[in-house]
């Protein structure tokens, strides 16, 4: 009895998100992305077909797009974890009794809608603002420097907007790590560099992968920072998705362009957690 | 399985049966669902009514008590306390017919992307009145015949106070299904202190003194004009063979560095902040910037021409309250109630009498004055109306000649 | 846990110097996120000529809050917004944790699936998920409102849930939970006395986390809110005419609002927790 209910403990478990999902979300995506094979257009309606045109376009006629959004993404995540770290690190190990009001202060700015945080950060940065004026006035930025409207304010904003994603699954990793395991290296002589890479960094690792895949994933699909921050030639795949989409009505090639999207997320994913095994060190942790 | 379970389980069922057209049924699971989508998509599936006669059907309405507005947020008079909008209460006490006023339209693509799929999948939007900016949604949703015929013998007041600039649109001729609430120029709105001199004239856009510092606009509807206009072509009658020379110098523009952004409303916190000295711009939005305290800002119209566009109140099928609907049409079409909305919105009013009575009976003569929301008639002269598309063919052209230098 | 009252070990509290590093550099980051917000709350009083919020300093005024909630649509958007937000957080969180739980515990048939599934969630572009669930309610005939934004919000907050409360569990000791069933605790007991109070802190962070997400979103609510207004609609709509200030003294008072909300947790967690 005990081992039946244990073996059908996971599909119970996992029933009620399953069902939800199937319904709200499984079979209306597939629907909409089975429109990447459709041909027509919006007026005269569409019909199915068996020809992958719209990939082959999509996937040639947006490579750029597609490389920006990845080099972007990239970027964005590596310098959210590196920034993120060190703030879950200090309030899960020394937050003491305040952890939860300090991630609560740092979720703080995010209940304020992105429309007021965008127009806020193009006040505080504009190219003769409080921030930059006085520096130029100074001598220490040149005359006609500007952040605005480069691929460096899209990277800023993306990290801006991931910064309290990233911090969360760290937090809720490290918190839980036992403090006897570093007591333990330390009594056996490591340094604290030694201790935190041999034990903390890999029993964190189940967070950083979560907040990778949480902050990786959405970023590269990003549109609204390269929309309000970006500059000719910072056009992401996302906004191009949002142009077929809106714009063109060009539905199959949205859902196509959506399809390879996802695809090629899934795929680096799937890199990630083969390069820093990531599955082994949950299996090992579980 | 209870009863309710059992409908809703029909209902997914028909969901994919009723939906999917009869020779993709024996398609895969994946293929019939995406034609199941697909069949929401596709114009005029199950139409709950196809009307044909519509003058019998406006014979068959009947008065109502009420309707229901959509509109953009803050385009319509708000009273001191905030809460409420005079003009609709005016409207309330005189007719009785009460207005269920909702600021639901962020923007013409995503209102469109709500709406659409509603109509055809046959059923109602539950708007009586929507307004909706001259392009190719308008376009769209004339083609499908998602707009009901006005029944213009019940709006008097248009053919008596609308102004040339409203009446007999390229995109709706002899206004059979839309008629203007508001309208705007985009020109050009510069900072004199920073561009050092003014600005007269479209080639001002493609000045290297000013590069980096010019702004374009991201809507390619608005864009591409620009670039013809730059050339001497009118955009109105243009044609693809235009459309490609116009792309051609709006891309060398930004080969050149000029331009720091293609942007969307956002231009205008730019433009205040100083970090475009020079853009396209809609005068409305130069004259809110002025009373807001940015007085340095100017709109010109350039000596090529500028675009005009139109928001226009249109009844869609379906809509449950048309009688009412336009009546509210011809009680805006007059001087007063005009002039008191156009007090507060101070975009273009389709009214130009109301000037009169902003300036004597309100007694605004910032706004009454102001050739931003009164343009003088050489001004109107020089605007240029938005192509309007035939088909979607057409419409794609131009997006594919145009989008690649917003997107590239 | 452990009985031993020994000093801690050197590595725990590394040195002085390291710690006040990284406690400097988290106040740093904390202000970092509040500085656009502090620019908000600087301007909401301001003074706002032609009823639109301006971005340079004219003149100091509270007459903003004294109409705070003079645009009834605004304030409705605003209601809906935190109703939404709250609700499919912790309707998420409550489906998610079970999925969470049996993913980082179990092997079964159809797992690699689930993680596909949820990645997918996750990776869905915001028109595709708000269109197709568009077209589902279309198809279904349920009337666009509160309760569509609600389920699609549900939708696209579930993945991110799991994320979180699975990194939770996955380090887990699931031999509490089994020595907690030897003992003859049934499961539900086992759950909530050993588990549950394990895996909180993740529950929390996804709720957090759901709400961030759900209060900011713009596009798959536009496609699913029929008549009904969000606080983000109504924001990025007024764009064209320009803010009204009361946008900036409402997010003030949600501000202010979470603020409070930290300090009191301040106080009661001095007053209940003792020195450790």
């Amino acid at each position: 009895m005990r081992q039946l209910r244990g073996k059908l403990a996971p599909y119970l478990l996992s029933l009620p998100s399953w069902v939800y999902l199937l319904v709200f979300f499984l079979i209306p995506l597939a629907s909409m992305l089975g429109m990447a094979l459709a041909v027509g257009d919006p007026l005269s309606g569409y019909t199915m077909s068996d020809n992958f045109q719209e990939f082959v376009a999509a996937f040639t006629g947006y490579e750029d797009a597609f490389a920006r959004s990845f080099w972007y993404g990239t970027a964005s995540t590596v310098i959210t974890l590196s920034v993120a770290y060190p703030v879950a690190y200090w309030i899960a190990f020394y937050g003491g009794r305040h952890k939860s009001t300090y991630l609560f202060l740092i979720m703080l700015p995010f209940f304020v809608s992105f429309v007021i945080r965008v127009l806020a950060w193009e006040f505080i940065l504009s190219d003769q603002g409080f921030l930059f004026g006085p520096l130029k006035e100074l001598g220490l930025l040149p005359r006609n420097f500007h952040l605005l409207s480069t691929q460096w304010a899209v990277i800023g904003g993306l990290v801006y907007n991931s910064f309290a994603y990233y911090v969360l699954p760290l937090y809720v990793v490290l918190e839980k790590i036992d403090r006897r395991l570093v007591r333990a290296a330390n009594d056996l002589y490591a340094s604290p560099a030694t201790a935190f890479m041999k034990i903390i960094l890999p029993l964190s690792a189940p967070g950083v992968f979560a907040g990778f895949l949480l902050v990786f994933v959405t970023n590269v699909g990003d549109f609204v920072n390269a929309a309000l921050l970006g500059g000719p030639g910072t056009y992401m795949i996302g906004n191009i998705i949002q142009d077929s989409y809106f714009e063109n009505q060009d539905y199959p090639m949205a859902a196509a362009l959506s399809s390879i999207l996802m695809l090629m997320l899934m795929i680096a994913i799937l890199l990630y957690s083969k390069v820093f095994g990531t599955d082994t060190i949950q299996e090992y942790a579980a | 399985m209870s009863q309710d379970d059992q409908n809703a389980g029909d209902r997914l069922q028909a969901f994919y049966r009723g939906l999917t057209q009869p020779r993709l049924t024996r398609q895969n699971f994946l293929r019939g669902s995406g034609a199941a989508l697909m069949a929401a998509l596709a114009p005029q599936i199950a139409q709950a009514e196809t009307v044909t006669d519509w003058a019998a059907w406006w014979a068959k309405q009947k008065p109502t008590k009420e309707f229901v507005f959509a509109n953009w947020p803050l385009y319509i008079d708000v009273d001191s306390d905030g809460k409420t909008h005079p003009t609709l209460n005016a409207f309330t006490k005189q007719t009785g017919i009460k207005v269920k006023y909702q600021e639901v339209i962020q923007d013409d693509p995503s209102f469109y992307a709500k709406i659409a799929p509603v109509l055809k999948s046959g059923q109602a939007t539950g708007y009586d009145l929507m307004v909706i900016t001259d392009g190719w949604y308008l376009t769209e949703l004339l083609l499908q015949k998602f707009l009901v015929p006005l029944w213009r013998e019940k709006v008097p007041n248009f053919d008596k106070y609308a102004g040339p600039s409203v009446v007999n649109p390229p995109y709706d001729p002899g206004n059979k299904h839309s008629m203007v609430w508001q309208s705007g120029l985009t020109g050009i709105g510069y900072n004199p202190k920073l561009t050092k001199r003014e600005i007269t004239s479209i080639d001002d856009l493609w000045d290297p003194a000013f590069a980096g510092h010019i702004g374009m606009f991201s809507d390619v509807t608005e864009l591409g004009p620009f670039g013809m206009m730059k050339l001497g072509i009118n955009p109105t009658t243009s044609t693809p063979a235009d459309w490609e020379k116009a792309a051609a110098i709006l891309q060398e523009q930004k080969a050149k560095g000029l331009v720091r952004q293609y942007y969307d409303q956002s231009y205008i916190t730019a433009l205040e902040n100083g970090d475009i000295w020079v853009c396209m711009a809609w005068s409305g939005d130069i004259y809110q910037a002025n009373s807001k305290g940015y007085k340095d800002l100017k709109f010109v119209v350039p000596k090529e021409g500028c675009n005009i566009w139109h928001d226009n109140m249109c009844i869609p099928v379906g809509a449950k309250n048309p009688l009412s609907a336009l009546e509210w049409m011809n009680y805006y079409y007059t001087p007063e109630v005009c002039g008191l909305v156009e007090d507060y919105v101070n975009y273009i009013c389709p009214v130009p009498a109301a000037k009169d009575y902003i300036l004597n009976v309100i007694k605004d003569p910032a706004v009454a004055n102001s050739p931003l929301v009164f343009p003088p008639e050489s001004e109107l002269a020089r605007a240029h109306e938005f192509r309007a598309f035939k088909n979607y063919a057409e419409y794609q052209k131009w997006i594919n000649t145009f989008n690649p230098i917003v997107q590239g | 846990m452990s009985t031993t009252v020994s000093p801690l070990p050197s590595a725990y509290k590394p040195s002085r110097l390291g710690e006040r590093i990284l406690a400097c550099f988290t106040w740093a980051m904390i202000i970092y996120t509040m500085l656009p917000i502090a620019v908000m709350v600087v301007f909401s009083f301001n003074y706002a000529p032609a009823g639109r919020i301006a971005l340079h300093w004219l003149h100091f005024t509270i007459a903003n809050y004294g109409d705070a909630f003079a645009i009834q649509d605004l304030t409705g958007a605003l209601i809906h917004s935190l109703e939404v937000a709250i609700g499919s957080a912790v309707i998420s969180s409550i489906l998610g944790t079970p999925l969470a739980l049996a993913l980082a515990r179990y092997r079964f048939w159809g797992k690699s699936a689930t993680d596909i599934v949820i990645f997918a969630d996750i990776a869905a572009p915001a028109v595709v998920v708000g269109s197709s669930l568009l077209s589902l309610f279309l198809a279904l005939n349920l009337p666009r409102g509160l309760l569509t934004i609600f389920i699609a919000h549900i939708a696209f907050n579930l993945a991110f849930a799991v994320v979180v409360i699975r990194a939770r569990v996955s380090g887990l000791d699931g031999a509490l939970d089994r020595a907690a069933a030897d003992l003859g605790a049934p499961p539900w007991v086992a759950f909530w006395k050993v588990t549950f109070p394990l895996i909180l802190p993740g529950i929390v962070g996804a709720c957090m986390l759901c709400f961030m997400l759900s209060i900011d979103d713009l596009i798959i609510t536009t496609f699913v809110a029929g008549q009904t207004l969000t606080f983000p609609l109504w924001v990025y709509g007024a764009v064209k005419v320009g803010i009204p200030p009361q946008v900036f003294v409402l997010s003030t008072f949600i501000f202010t609002g979470g603020v409070v909300l930290a300090l009191i947790n301040v106080a009661v967690s001095h007053r209940r927790q003792a020195p450790v």
